[in-house]
């Protein structure tokens, strides 16, 4: 009886809730499409890009609408693989999403992802941006991707306690000096190696050769990989392979200290002075400030990079064709981007301006990092960004790219002779880019 | 859970129905309600697990077997998508890096679950001794187990680091020169490897003593009278009479070993860690799955992978069952199956 009575409760609880459970996934609410009432835009970010105060100031000036960040100080990769699945999956992501410089690209060829900002007036906003900038968020039928938010630019970070220890000078304005081009670099590299034995002159040639291909290929052709018409140029565009040939000059010179970049080993790097310089982008500084800590404060310094200027990193805010209020976030997009947000995001957070007009900003171009020994950030970092040309990457340049840097990484690891490596890293690449 | 705590009480009519009492059946039903109930609840009871899992389970297999057959990039739907049928798997059939992928994953899955498998069972044998603090002992070997994979992949990494690591200190004092462990085919393998047996071979362990704790003492003691030590004891029947158990562990542990997916990652570290290396040294077949989806948004080859995997699974699976069938066998069969579904 009693048994009885306990098997019917449980069917009636199953039937109830495989009732609720239908019942639950058909009342999804519908968001309001309407234009005049209360909408919120949802923001979707990875680290800090610095936008309260201007959230504020606009949810003042626009009372039907209230904003809200997500993933504020996720990390890059977490960020771009919930995208990826939200953008697969129809459905989740933010109105607006920030898209780091090596992501926008791989979407260029899936542009019916995204709103094109150019139907809302981001056409006439060209003057806003450095050129180069603009171009990367624009696909090669002119639909706008993304407006920039900030740029990494490119110096040269160098800790001067090993250049003291090696006999190198240490003022930021003559080590400049040693190395106008990046055999300079290496020579220096070389005479620093000499004294100091227990510390690389690079942490990896990985970052470096990126830079060098950047400046070559802004010198040169105005592409890496892919020329503009989208045909593969690995192994006929001069630039790559110059750029490859002096990675491996520099780990001939024995002057890598064979950390890949973002691993544990690479962070112990900063704190156990492990290397003497590192590429070093605008927001590097923020990077080796948390890895390296309190006792590596006045220890490091910023030089020009060698070989001209360059840019490793920096953001786009794209709108995904999934959102319902396209006009509104591109209206927030426009409001974010232009050059008195990006002037109040490096006061907040230091992310560099991607603006001709905010870099030429008093508060940008007169701020010093103290960390770095009262280094003029704003003034390098401005430079370094103004004079880099216009360079073009094709949608696939990220895995080609991977593909040249894990052939690069088997030279340093000393699994591979620096020819047979190339041969691999042209066959992959060509591989990676179907 | 709530089957068997609603059905428990069913036992106690069962016995006296052996009885020489006969049931009171007409009493027992209450019309036909009461026997459709009988006859169709069950049903219901377990359904629940039916329906999540042709939701969750089924579904998504059939749905990834049809993306399989597209030339599904990020952004199709059903209607852009471009059938190509098998041609996906014929490229990845052909594709080096698949089976680069394929072999780390099976030497992968070798050298971890081999050795696993065979200090579980030493580590239960022990186990089922007379230990002082026994209980706690036998907790003790599981808690690797509840450790989250990233813990231990972060610790083991740290373990193996080129500079600063514990294990390459150690063999600097035998004069053998820093590894840089993640350079290597080899070396990544065997640390990988590593971190699955630190984090499995306690759990199997437990799994194979509570079989043995199903062995009846006096087979043992029988055998200690006819003079058979201890070692030959638990080869000549602890280890036959464990087969079914054996059988089990080895074909769920093919199914996790093949699916190896995080601790590689962690330790392959960096900005593409999907890659598995500098020269994909440890790259599994999941993360060349991962590679397709989150690197090269293209999810129809994406699904063909996963489909790849499932195949690859299920051949091992069956390789590993006509294995462990023709291991040696004691007499008395029925009673260990009975024994060890315990």
């Amino acid at each position: 009886m009693s048994t009885n009575m306990r098997r019917r409760s449980f069917a009636a609880i199953a039937l109830a809730a495989a009732v609720t459970l239908g019942a639950a996934a058909c009342s999804s609410e519908e968001p309001g499409t309407g234009t005049t009432e209360q909408i919120t835009l949802n923001v979707d970010v990875f680290g800090n890009f610095g936008y309260e105060e201007l959230y504020k100031q606009y949810m003042a000036e626009h009372p039907n609408v209230k904003i809200v960040e997500r993933g504020t100080g996720s990390q890059l990769d977490a960020h771009n693989q919930q995208l990826t699945q939200r953008l697969a999956a129809g459905a989740g992501a933010g109105d607006i999403v920030a898209l780091e410089e090596g992501v926008i690209i791989s979407y260029l060829d899936k542009a019916n992802l995204f709103t094109d900002l150019g139907e809302y007036g981001a056409k006439d906003l060209a003057g806003n941006f450095i050129p180069w900038k603009f171009q990367q968020g624009t696909t090669a039928d002119g639909k706008i991707l993304g407006l920039g938010t900030d740029v990494g630019s490119m110096a040269m970070c160098y800790r001067t306690d090993l250049f003291k220890k090696a006999g190198l000078p240490t003022d930021r304005a003559a080590v400049s000096a040693l190395w106008p081009t990046w055999d300079d670099y290496i020579k220096t590299g070389q005479t620093f190696k000499s004294k100091v034995k227990d510390a690389g002159f690079i942490d990896a040639v990985t970052n470096t050769y990126n830079t060098i291909l950047m400046q070559k290929a802004g010198q040169g052709a105005g592409y890496t990989y892919f020329d503009k018409s989208g045909a593969m140029t690995i192994d006929t565009n001069p630039a790559v392979k110059d750029s490859y040939d002096l990675a491996v000059k520099i780990l001939d010179a024995g002057l890598s200290a064979k950390l890949q970049a973002w691993t544990q080993e690479w962070n112990n790097g900063f704190k156990q002075a492990q290397f003497a310089t590192i590429a070093c982008p605008a927001w590097m500084t923020g990077y080796i400030t948390e890895q390296n800590g309190a006792d590596g404060k006045g220890k490091w310094d910023i030089a020009a990079a060698p070989g001209g200027g360059g840019n490793w990193g920096g953001s786009f805010l794209a709108v995904p064709k999934q959102s319902k209020h396209a006009k509104e976030a591109a209206e927030l997009v426009k409001f974010l981007t232009n050059p008195a947000g990006q002037t109040a995001s490096f006061k907040s957070k230091g992310n560099l301006p991607s603006s001709p007009q905010a870099l030429a900003d008093p508060a940008v171009k007169a701020a010093v990092n103290e960390y770095f020994s009262n280094a003029p950030t704003g003034d390098i970092f401005a430079k370094g960004a103004l004079d880099l040309k216009p360079v073009y990457l094709g949608a696939k340049n990220a895995p080609v790219r991977t593909a040249v840097e894990n052939a690069l990484r088997t030279v340093e690891q000393g699994t591979k002779k620096s020819a047979d490596a190339w041969t691999a890293a042209v066959t992959d690449g060509k591989k990676a880019a179907q | 859970m709530t089957v068997q705590s609603s059905t428990r009480p069913e036992v106690a009519p069962g016995h006296r129905r052996g009885g020489s009492t006969p049931p009171t059946e007409p009493q027992r039903s209450k019309g036909v309600l009461g026997r459709l109930d009988i006859k169709y609840s069950p049903y219901l009871y377990i359904a629940p697990f039916f329906v999540v899992f042709g939701i969750f389970g089924l579904w998504p297999l059939i749905y990834t077997l049809r993306m399989s057959l597209y030339d599904w990039d990020l952004g199709s739907t059903v209607e852009t998508a471009k059938f190509v049928g098998f041609d996906n798997f014929a490229m990845f059939l052909g594709d080096s890096d698949f089976w680069n992928s394929v072999v780390n994953t099976i030497a992968m899955f070798l050298m971890s679950t081999i050795p696993q498998l065979i200090l579980a069972l030493i580590l239960a044998n022990a186990l089922n001794k007379r230990l002082r603090g026994r209980t706690l002992l036998r907790m003790g070997v599981l808690i690797p187990n509840i450790t989250s994979v990233a813990a231990v992949s972060i610790v083991f990494t740290q373990l193996y680091n080129r500079d600063f690591g514990l294990i390459n200190w150690v063999l600097g004092l035998f004069g053998v020169d820093a590894i840089d462990w993640t350079a290597r085919s080899w070396s990544s393998w065997v640390a990988i490897s590593s971190m699955v047996d630190w984090r499995w071979t306690g759990y199997n362990a437990l799994i194979f003593l509570a079989a043995m704790q199903s062995i009846p003492r006096d087979i043992y003691e029988s055998a200690s009278i006819d003079g058979a030590s201890g070692w030959r004891q638990f080869w000549t029947m602890t280890v036959p009479m464990l087969r079914p158990t054996i059988i089990f562990v080895t074909i769920i542990s093919t199914i996790g070993g093949l699916q190896l997916y995080g601790e590689p990652l962690l330790f392959t570290g960096g900005g593409n860690p999907l890659l598995g290396g500098s020269d994909r040294q440890s790259q599994t077949v999941t993360m060349f799955l991962m590679e397709q989806f989150y690197m090269k948004f293209e999810l129809g080859r994406a699904a063909t992978v996963a489909w790849l995997l499932f195949i690859l699974i299920m051949i091992f699976s069956i390789i590993n069952f006509l294995f462990t069938r023709s291991l040696r066998s004691a007499d008395g069969k029925v009673k260990q199956k009975k024994g060890a579904s315990r």
